[in-house]
């Protein structure tokens, strides 16, 4: 069987499938729960107990479904997903996508946890405070920082944490109004220049030399009695490690300036080198993707933050601490902290998973996962530059990290396909290929990263995709132009998704563009 | 679909015989004499030879014989002759089809030339239809122009395909003529055209953002226009994006000269070298500033399109107030370039090199080389 053989001929299952509410029937029911047994109150009761102003008018409008329907609704909103477990997600650059073990899955799943309450009493909580406290023991090996918060959501979360104890921290030097600046690089993650703007900081981009490095000219010029911080990303997006960060940070702290380090591409760095060894103050961990966790989505992930214990006074509430006398516990005790960043204290399940897929490897094995990571990047960088048409970003420069961000201009101009048809095309051969390479500076980009997960087999398969669809290019235009034939879906058009009359991503603006079903108003 | 197509024959010229271009019957005359040869019909060729195929049932309307017609032809699409041109071309008839094409209700005009064919078409069509440029001049400094005449062929295959559907305005720059005759080349900025927007721009629908060039310029005025001070004197420089910003500021500004506005309301309009510094003189020094954009596809930021601020007006701004604003989309085509300042003076060009902010969105700069 050869490398495109193998690939699967269909993208996802197709369901004409409705949503749940279309599908409620009154008085169907998935369970039957049982009535209160003699000493228990009924629910009527306990609602009658609570003051009249918090009781609704009217029941929430539930779907009513049966078990079955049920079960087979959802069976199909699941098979037409597409994700890690049924395919090579390497096209989905810069996330790191990598295998989720089951059984870190089964761990936190487990009744002992899924069945705990935040509020209980820490007493109660001994267990789960313990395995957040070792979980920052374990960050102090990997990162040689001090103080540990898992309460932020999300990577951009907890740059928002950074951004937040960073302006905690001017505020208590009086000089809040004064640093109002952020220094951050152009192809450092996308949130570093995005997220310090919602609390209030201008933000200063660095570009590129000519060598794909941050250009050290432009930040000398940058920094001043303003900038309250910088936010670095280092390997940048390109998968171009930054050799002299060092002078970046020097140059910093010699004005007395904060250094926020962006692990977010910590992939290719676990056991090899530590945030403190570049002279960062702080940084954040994605437990999420880089730890073996699934992806939040923007819900439940765990952009962990870490910082020197200098730092700790303006660190989020509550952290997790241990003492013989207290055993472990909550420390709101924080005067200057910057607050809370989300409610109680974390996302429980996923530092569990991160907990589980770091001591399940070992030092050793931490630093496997790099090796091979960067091993599987630079193979996969010389298969594809050996395809006709596909470049690579500040092309002097190899071999990268555990990512590496191309280039199809030169497809383009011989052909007229650019970043875009290839991805329709890409998912005629079941896989996937991203399309978010913010800053979208690098022509027709496309980024691939190929975590530890995946063997020479599943890169020397994808790689041949992204060759057979260079062919077509060349040698079958109008076959790349019907593409994608074998998807439930087919040409896109993308113009009707960017056009900000239509879209709307929250329920006000839903509400401020449509009347009704998507009606416009 | 009608589609508009014109050749400019003897764009492209004075080229190999050392002249700077064709503009002008005097010098198309010498390049004749020198033993110059057409090459404006071999490049649009290249364009032609990649959209033929997409051409269908378009019907074409272009000038007789050697200004589109014959080309058009040749490669079996459906012409429509406008007109029969004189025996030397001149740029009464690049006008005169543009003109015709308007009148017909063409969807898109497709010319060969260069900067010259380009001021021509643009003066009588401006931003009403889209164009694709097919470079043939000597001179190209308009960005309407793409970067070869099969990369233009592309544009126009995927247009007629229904792909194109995102327009960007696009500058017409030329030598300026006035300059010129004093021995100068440098070029000024002509105007705007609508050319489609080949980067098929997808945003990251992680975030549902979607942001159009459209949309960029006008956060950026909202911005801009929100970081004035009350009680400085603010020039507003040529281009689309400064333009955006004044009719952010509901002043009714020029596209393509210096206005300046004070206290939100407009202090002098389309205003000449003399007259920015007799205003400049009633102003103390601090109080004076400047905001201008990035002009064409090399990314001037003085000396092109904006002869008014004069080396000597530049030097009454301190170099802080002076304020470069450009769209994430316009930066992104200058991406791995230097900003480009040619003011007429060298050691004021010195003075301005190193690194400059360069305002591109709310509370975002990026660092820029002025080289």
């Amino acid at each position: 069987m050869n490398n495109l053989e193998r690939m699967k001929r269909f993208h996802q299952a197709k369901w004409n499938e409705p949503i749940i509410y279309e599908i409620s029937e009154p008085g169907a029911r998935a369970v039957l729960v049982p009535g209160p047994c003699c000493e228990c109150t009924s629910a009527e009761e306990a609602v009658a107990s609570l003051p009249s102003a918090m009781l609704r008018k009217e029941s929430p409008k539930l779907p009513e479904v049966a078990q079955l329907q049920l079960v087979r609704h959802y069976n199909h909103l699941s098979q037409e997903n597409i994700g890690v477990d049924g395919n090579i997600d390497i096209g989905q650059g810069t996330c790191t996508m990598k295998y989720n073990p089951k059984v870190n899955e089964r761990l936190a799943g487990d009744a002992k946890l899924s069945e705990m309450h935040p509020l209980q009493p820490e007493g109660t909580a001994q267990g789960i405070l313990e395995l957040f406290y070792r979980t920052g023991e374990l960050f102090k090996e990997i990162s040689g920082l001090d103080v540990f918060s898992m309460q932020p959501g999300g990577g951009s979360h907890g740059v928002l944490a950074l951004a937040s104890i960073v302006r905690a921290y001017w505020r208590d030097m009086g000089e809040e109004n004064k640093r109002d600046e952020i220094i951050t690089t152009l192809f450092s993650h996308p949130a570093d220049c995005a997220v310090p703007i919602v609390k209030g900081y201008k933000v200063t981009i660095i570009q590129p030399d000519a060598e794909g490095y941050p250009d050290i000219e432009a930040f000398k010029a940058a920094v001043s009695d303003h900038t309250a911080a910088i936010f670095f990303t280092n390997p940048e997006d390109t998968g171009i490690f930054n050799v002299r960060i060092k002078e970046f940070t020097r140059i910093a702290h010699e004005r007395g300036i904060l250094c926020c380090y962006d692990q977010a591409n910590a992939n290719g760095l676990l056991g090899v080198t530590r945030t403190v060894e570049a002279d960062f103050d702080m940084s954040f961990f994605n437990l999420h993707k880089t730890f073996g966790a699934p992806h939040g989505c923007g819900g439940p992930a765990t952009g962990m933050v870490a910082a020197k214990k200098e730092l700790r006074p303006y660190m989020p509430v509550p952290l997790v601490e241990h003492s013989p006398e207290k055993g472990y516990y909550l420390d709101f005790d924080l005067p200057k902290s910057c607050g809370k960043i989300k409610s109680f204290w974390g996302i429980a399940p996923v530092v569990v998973k991160a907990y589980s897929w770091i001591m399940s490897l070992g030092a050793e094995g931490l630093r496997e996962v790099s090796r091979v990571a960067v091993l599987n990047n630079n193979y996969c960088m010389k298969k594809i530059l050996a395809i006709r048409g596909a470049s690579i970003s500040f092309p002097n420069h190899r071999p990268r990290v555990e990512q590496a961000r191309y280039s199809w201009q030169k497809l383009k101009e011989d052909t007229g396909f650019g970043t875009a048809d290839v991805q329709r095309c890409v998912a005629d051969f079941g896989t996937h290929y991203w399309s978010s390479h913010e800053p979208w500076v690098i022509p027709e980009p496309f980024t691939i990263e190929p975590s530890e997960s995946y063997s020479k087999q599943d890169l020397d398969d994808y790689t041949a995709v992204l060759a057979e669809i260079a062919r077509m290019c060349y040698e079958e235009p109008e076959a790349v132009r019907r593409a994608p034939v074998n998807s439930t879906v087919h040409h896109i058009d993308h113009d009707y998704f960017d056009d900000p009359a239509k879209y709307a991503i929250t329920w006000r603006a839903y509400n401020k563009k449509y009347k009704g079903y998507f009606e416009p108003r | 679909m009608k589609v508009g197509f014109l050749i400019n024959p003897v764009a492209g010229m004075g080229g190999k015989v050392a002249l700077k271009g064709t503009d002008g019957e005097d010098i198309l005359r010498r390049a004749l004499e020198l033993g110059a040869e057409p090459a404006a019909g071999a490049r649009a060729e290249e364009a032609v030879k990649a959209f033929a195929e997409s051409a269908g049932d378009c019907l074409f309307y272009s000038p007789s014989g050697v200004m589109g017609a014959d080309l058009l032809k040749k490669y079996g699409i459906r012409t429509e002759p406008l007109f029969e041109p004189s025996a030397h071309t001149t740029p009464a008839d690049t006008k005169r089809a543009a003109k015709m094409m308007l009148e017909r209700g063409v969807a898109l005009i497709v010319f060969a030339g260069g900067d010259g064919t380009a001021r021509d078409v643009c003066a009588v069509v401006g931003e009403s239809v889209p164009v694709v440029g097919i470079p043939a001049g000597v001179k190209i400094h308009s960005a309407v122009y793409a970067k070869r005449p099969g990369a233009a062929g592309i544009l126009v295959g995927r247009f007629l395909l229904g792909l194109a559907k995102r327009f960007a305005s696009a500058e017409v720059v030329d030598i300026d003529e006035e300059a010129f005759r004093d021995n100068v080349v440098r070029a000024r900025l002509y105007g705007y055209m609508k050319v489609p927007d080949d980067r098929e721009f997808m945003q990251d629908r992680k975030i549902g953002s979607g942001g159009t060039a459209a949309e960029e310029a006008a956060e950026l005025a909202a911005y801009v226009a929100g970081c004035m001070e009350p009680g400085t004197l603010y020039l507003v420089g040529s281009g689309s994006t400064t333009m955006r910003l004044l009719e952010r500021l509901e002043v009714d500004g020029t596209l393509l000269g210096v206005d300046a506005v004070m206290d939100g309301r407009l202090a002098g309009r389309d205003l000449t070298e003399a007259e920015i510094k007799k205003l400049l003189a009633g102003i103390e020094r601090e109080r004076r500033a400047l905001i201008v954009t990035v002009i064409g596809g090399q990314g001037h930021i003085f000396g092109r399109g904006n002869q008014q601020l004069s080396p000597d007006v530049i030097r009454m701004i301190p170099k802080e107030n002076i304020t470069v604003i450009a769209t994430p989309a316009k930066m992104a085509q200058l991406f791995g370039k230097s900003l480009i300042v040619d003011t007429g003076d060298s050691s004021l060009d010195e003075e301005l090199q190193g690194y400059f902010p360069v305002v591109t969105g709310r509370a975002r700069k990026i660092m820029v080389k002025i080289s």
